[in-house]
């Protein structure tokens, strides 16, 4: 079979977007300053941080809400949320 | 609604969904509370469900539950680039009641389990998120939740918020998770044709096959992967701790890839179909990093209690009866009028008297050897690869020497001292 890259991976699934994000980078200047990995571009498995030069892009929408990003950021620099109730990743299968 | 219950759940995955349909049983007013769209909207697991521990709450529920296929053969590769080490068990007494373990797929599995506690009484309440605990004088007395007027009060509140359990970190009962304490997994499910299942897993229709993949799966990276049958579709996941994810620079959906066109794999899932793409955090720091568990008015239940063993791949079993043992607690609680620390306590006890954190306990260094040494994953298993393959070509070198020459070469890439260092240190960590 043929594998998918993450765009198509995330294509597969449900997601009732709230307006507002539910991630939130909190100084983007230590991203920029004191982070050259950025690992969580690396690691987060929806690909939801994209570093745009001078500040990280957060799409929020393709979140599966794993938590990873919390604990797995050097610098604490990111504040998690849950979505709304009933908003966020809608599993439908496993 | 009343303003005031028993007991409030926060989260209707299967510690939650046990505690609420237990406390509904024992007569008790219950209101479970669940984020999602619906119960498992939010969920995730590998697969297996246990037997055991669900029949305990609702006896011969494989008549009426939604499950996949019974698991009768539970097979283990130690993998290399090209190759495999394989040992398993395939037995039929696995392929008829009471059965041992089954796969799932939790969406459909969680909504049954919940719609069984509303059965039994309790009220479920989704699209709801508890933002916090209301404590008053050093009691927990109920919830703040994102719905407007959205206080709730209860005597007892049992947290089964999973494994970010912020509700758990705010009362301080831990600090955040480190890195090394979580595995970051992800897996996808493919639709494949029940027949193509059955050929090639050499199964009848009513059986299923689980393969756990070390070695190669995860780049030598402590983790795992895992290949299991549904009816109609394959679960494929990999997972490694996130610091070794962090570490290694490695982007979870690549290593999904890299395993589904592993040369060992690949031919399993020919023609199948991506369904769904998965990504969640398993709590695998062990028994040193459960939290405290019981509170003033609170209780902590499954993954929010870190409640897994990881070697073994159980986990909602363990979720499902910490859940059952909390509610026994909260009913002999409500018999006394005595929501106190000191009088939930008694769930305290009993989870650490089960198999649960006996278990947990059995491998509270495993986690730890493992990532340290890293050894075991990334040289070993290629190892024992190379060691079957001397030992199974037929060469014309006598079988004698054909061994000579196998530990010989295993002393000699790490020493013999360390090889029985290695050995002493594994047995250790897992006697």
């Amino acid at each position: 079979m043929s594998t998918k890259n993450i765009e198509e991976k995330q294509y597969l699934l449900r997601f009732k977007c709230d307006t507002k994000s539910h991630l939130t980078v909190l100084d983007h200047d230590i991203c920029m300053t004191k982070c050259p990995d950025k690992i969580c571009t690396v690691f987060c498995p929806a690909e939801v941080y994209k570093w745009e030069g001078t500040r990280m892009q957060v799409g929020y929408e393709g979140c599966h809400e794993c938590g990873s990003c919390r604990i797995g950021c050097p610098y604490q620099n990111i504040k998690w949320e849950y979505p709304k109730g009933g908003h966020g990743i809608v599993f439908r299968l496993a | 609604m009343p303003e005031k219950f028993d007991v409030i759940v926060v989260g209707a995955g299967p510690a939650g969904t046990a505690c609420a349909y237990t406390c509904a049983k024992g007569g008790m007013n219950v209101l479970l509370i669940e984020r999602g769209e619906y119960p498992g909207a939010k969920n995730v697991m590998g697969g297996v469900l246990y037997r055991k521990q669900m029949e305990e709450l609702i006896p011969e529920f494989w008549k009426e539950a939604p499950l996949e296929r019974p698991v009768v053969e539970q097979r283990f590769w130690m993998m290399d680039k090209e190759s495999v080490v394989s040992f398993g068990y395939k037995g039929l007494e696995w392929a008829v009641e009471p059965y041992n373990n089954f796969t799932v797929l939790r969406a459909q599995f969680d909504q049954w389990f919940a719609k069984k506690a509303v059965e039994a009484g309790a009220l479920l309440i989704n699209e709801t998120v508890v933002t916090e605990c209301i404590v008053e004088n050093g009691k927990v007395v109920g919830v703040r939740t994102d719905r407007p007027d959205g206080e709730v009060f209860a005597d007892v509140v049992v947290l089964a918020d999973g494994v970010n359990s912020l509700l758990s970190k705010q009362l301080g009962f831990h600090k955040e998770f480190r890195p090394d304490e979580v595995a970051l997994t992800v897996m996808e499910v493919i639709n494949l044709p029940k027949d193509k299942i059955n050929d090639r897993f050499n199964l009848q229709d009513n059986q299923g096959c689980t393969i756990e993949i070390f070695g190669d799966s995860t780049k030598g990276n402590l983790g795992t992967a895992f290949l299991y049958t549904n009816k109609e579709s394959l679960n494929i996941g990999v997972g490694t701790t996130l610091s070794s994810m962090i570490k290694a620079k490695l982007k979870p959906y690549d290593l999904l890839d890299y395993l589904k066109t592993h040369p060992m794999v690949k031919p399993f899932l020919e023609g199948g179909e991506s369904a769904e793409y998965l990504a969640h955090l398993i709590p695998e720091g062990g028994f040193h990093s459960v939290p405290k568990v019981a509170g003033n008015g609170v209780l902590v239940v499954g993954d929010a209690a870190q409640l897994v063993n990881a070697i073994h791949r159980e986990g909602s079993n363990m979720a499902m009866h910490s859940g059952q043992l909390a509610a026994e607690t909260v009913i002999e609680a409500k018999n006394r009028g005595d929501y106190s620390e000191s009088s939930l306590n008694g769930y305290r006890e009993a989870l650490y008297n089960s198999f649960i954190i006996k278990d947990l306990e059995k491998y509270k260094d495993a986690a730890h050897t493992f990532e340290k040494y890293p050894q075991y994953f990334k040289e070993y298993v290629p190892m024992m690869n190379q060691a079957a393959s001397k030992f199974f070509t037929v060469d014309g070198t006598p079988k004698r020497d054909k061994q000579k020459q196998i530990i010989k070469s295993m002393t000699a890439e790490r020493g013999t001292l360390r090889v029985l260092q290695d050995i002493y240190r594994a047995w250790k960590a897992v006697k």
